[in-house]
């Protein structure tokens, strides 16, 4: 059987080159369609610019004549070992929320840094965004180092810098390379210009990087939804972790009754006796009436709360203030909330030193803060359980947050 | 878990949404692969029921082996079938010829599509769309938000983390769903292959040509081929490098056509 594909996104400062590196991968990998390149050339040829491997990937038309990226793409791409998708994110502070989006979505990252500019605030923003989304897999690419004279003394300088910037947010780039993606150097094929790099290309690392593995845990099931079928309750759901056997108990939360799961349901798989994390399934319980919502769990280990401590990251440019109320959405739970206490806030582009109990959360701001909630939840930190440790907030039926349960 | 089943699985988790979300939904269904493939992962979804209706938008210009196969399916699956025409423009006589293909796609497609939700409030359509198709198409959300004019508002998306969706602002009107935004070509016949979904014959390889995309008639032009079964089109796809939507007029005539459209609303 096919192994399923590695997500992967693109992150970096604006103009550090993603979408060039990766309209470069493509093109030298030779997984770019003919028409598509003539489509980038006739263009590039209209608007008076020499080859934009970047319009690859910008096929907006804003993006094209701004020569930027506003929201994430994602593409596919396969090498003989595996097959990615790839997530170009955008570079803008203002499109920040497009960044954590993508990110969301991505088990591995590539950061790009410029020789010439060095490590700029969205390069800390992104690399902290990565840490806090638990993206543990990260490649930092040293691009443009044409404009350096492919200079070794220049890598190693700013190879250092980005190794202390790494650490302070606990991210261990598995390596560091430089390349230049608009030349293709170090892209899909080894460069003479840089002979004095001696580890592998971008292709060659993206093979290095592992798929998570799914690890042994209890059972946790959050009701979907309900459905009445000839005669029949089935409650419909994805496990997020652990596996279901028929005949088993489960413990229905946040009300802590207790179920038992009489079948495992599937179309067209009429003897289905055990389920798998990441199935989606119906199951008929006996002993208990659920919602959405509900969280089906084999033991009683996640915490039954009305206050949630998490870090938080503000994605939209209105502040929020004290008191605003919000929507608190975390697997199929949701509720409504507010938030209580910002125990810290800080800026992590910024210098400046975090602030102890503040009043407010402005753009791109990371915060620690205390959640209340009008009714329980059911949560785990999200190192146990990542998706009862994942939650969103919402303002009005707009997403303004993203949080991690700590 | 494998490739193709981590796809159907993260399909089925999208289609429940949705329909939990809005409950009065409806889905698109052009006929062709990919939405059949989307109406097969509801069927799975619902346990073998679809308990929402599907519409097809009828430009007139579909091909018959097009006509032939929705009424089969429908009738087979127990479809509560939508036929959604612009009736007024297909009496003035719009079509491919008259205007700009533009003109016509708008008219006879997303017009038609206006219409069909004006006149049954849905709340969300799910649409088989995918990201490989196009690199418009690449940059969609899952759940993406359209305004009373049906406007994308390509340059200020939603944040959309994880698998969780937005909910309704006052703003929207009602939401576009994609459950199959993150399968490829080549998945979609892959899944189709493992799951014996059945296709029209225009997919299949007829003197030395068949059609890798379809839609209406006079806008696909076929491809040179002699893949006769799914195994085949495998096949060939895996050794071919030009892109799937080739043989579609409408994306030819400006590098942007595709965006135009969308943001009035096209799918």
């Amino acid at each position: 059987m096919e192994e399923r594909s590695l997500h992967i996104v693109i992150v970096g400062s604006v103009d550090h080159g993603k979408s060039t590196l990766i309209g470069r991968l493509f093109f030298d990998s030779g997984s770019l369609p003919p028409e598509k390149l003539e489509e980038v050339k006739r263009v590039c040829a209209e608007l008076g610019r020499p080859l934009e491997f970047a319009y690859v990937m910008d096929n907006l038309e804003e993006e094209r004549t701004r020569g930027i990226t506003i929201d994430i793409a994602h593409t596919f791409f396969a090498t003989p070992k595996r097959k990615y998708v790839i997530i170009d994110a955008p570079g803008h502070k203002e499109f920040l929320k497009n960044m954590i989006s993508g990110s969301s979505q991505a088990e591995a990252a590539i950061l790009l840094v410029e020789i010439t500019r060095g490590i700029q605030e969205q390069t800390l923003r992104h690399c902290y965004i990565l840490s806090l989304l638990g993206i543990k897999q990260v490649v930092v690419t040293v691009n443009k180092m044409d404009l350096a004279g492919y200079s070794e003394a220049a890598f190693l300088d700013l190879k250092k810098r980005i190794e202390e910037v790494t650490m302070k947010y606990g991210i261990t780039p598995s390596y560091i390379i430089p390349i230049s993606a608009m030349e293709g150097e170090n892209v899909a094929a080894a460069s003479d210009k840089l002979s004095w790099y001696k580890g592998p290309t971008v292709l060659q690392a993206l093979d290095n990087f592992e798929e998570m593995k799914i690890e042994e845990k209890g059972a946790r099931f959050p009701v979907q939804d309900v459905y009445e079928i000839s005669g029949q309750k089935i409650v419909a759901g994805r496990i997020e972790a652990g596996r279901l056997i028929e005949g088993q108990g489960l413990w229905v939360l946040p009300g802590k009754t207790k179920a038992k799961v009489a079948s495992i349901k599937k179309y067209l798989e009429p003897d289905l006796k055990e389920a798998q994390t990441g199935e989606c399934v119906g199951l008929i319980l006996e002993g208990a009436e659920v919602k959405r919502g509900d969280i089906l769990s084999e033991t009683l280990s996640p915490t039954i709360t009305r206050t949630v401590h998490a870090n938080i990251f503000w994605m939209i440019d209105k502040d929020y203030k004290l008191g605003i109320p919000l929507t608190f959405k975390c697997a199929t739970q949701e509720t409504r909330g507010k938030i209580e206490r910002i125990r810290r806030r800080f800026d992590p582009a910024s210098e400046k030193e975090a602030v102890t109990d503040a009043a407010s959360i402005s753009q791109a701001e990371v915060a620690e803060v205390d959640i209340t909630l009008s009714a329980e939840v059911a949560i785990e930190r999200f190192s146990d359980i990542p998706e009862l440790g994942r939650f969103v907030l919402e303002h009005d039926g707009r997403p303004v947050a993203g949080g991690i349960i700590i | 878990m494998d490739h193709l089943t981590a796809l159907e699985n993260k399909s089925i988790f999208i289609i429940r949404e949705a329909y939990f979300r809005f409950r009065n939904i409806a889905m698109l269904w052009s006929v062709g692969k990919d939405s059949t493939t989307l109406l097969w992962l509801v069927r799975k979804a619902f346990f073998g029921v679809v308990p929402f209706p599907v519409i097809h938008i009828d430009t007139t210009y579909k091909f018959p082996e097009m006509y032939r196969f929705r009424d089969e399916y429908a009738k087979k699956w127990g479809l509560n079938l939508i036929v959604g025409r612009n009736e007024g423009q297909v009496e003035a006589g719009m079509g491919p010829g008259k205007g700009t293909k533009l003109d016509c796609c708008n008219e006879l497609k997303t017009n038609a599509l206006k219409q069909i939700i004006e006149k049954n409030g849905f709340k969300a359509l799910l649409l088989g769309i995918r990201r490989d198709e196009h690199g418009i198409r690449a940059k969609e959300r899952v759940f993406s938000p359209r305004d009373e004019n049906f406007k994308w508002d390509y340059e200020n998306q939603p944040a959309e983390l994880w698998d969780q969706y937005k909910s309704t602002a006052a703003e929207d009107n009602h939401f576009r769903v994609h459950p199959i935004l993150h399968m490829t070509e080549l998945d979609i016949w892959k899944y189709m292959k493992k799951e014996n979904i059945p296709l029209t014959e225009l997919y299949v390889s007829k003197n030395g040509k068949r059609y890798r995309s379809i839609g209406c008639a006079p806008c696909c032009s076929p491809i040179d081929s002699t893949a006769s079964n799914v195994d085949e089109i495998i096949a060939e796809l895996e050794s071919t490098h030009t892109s799937e939507r080739a043989g579609r007029a409408q994306d030819k005539e400006d590098a942007y056509t595709m965006q135009k459209l969308r943001s009035l609303g096209y799918m």
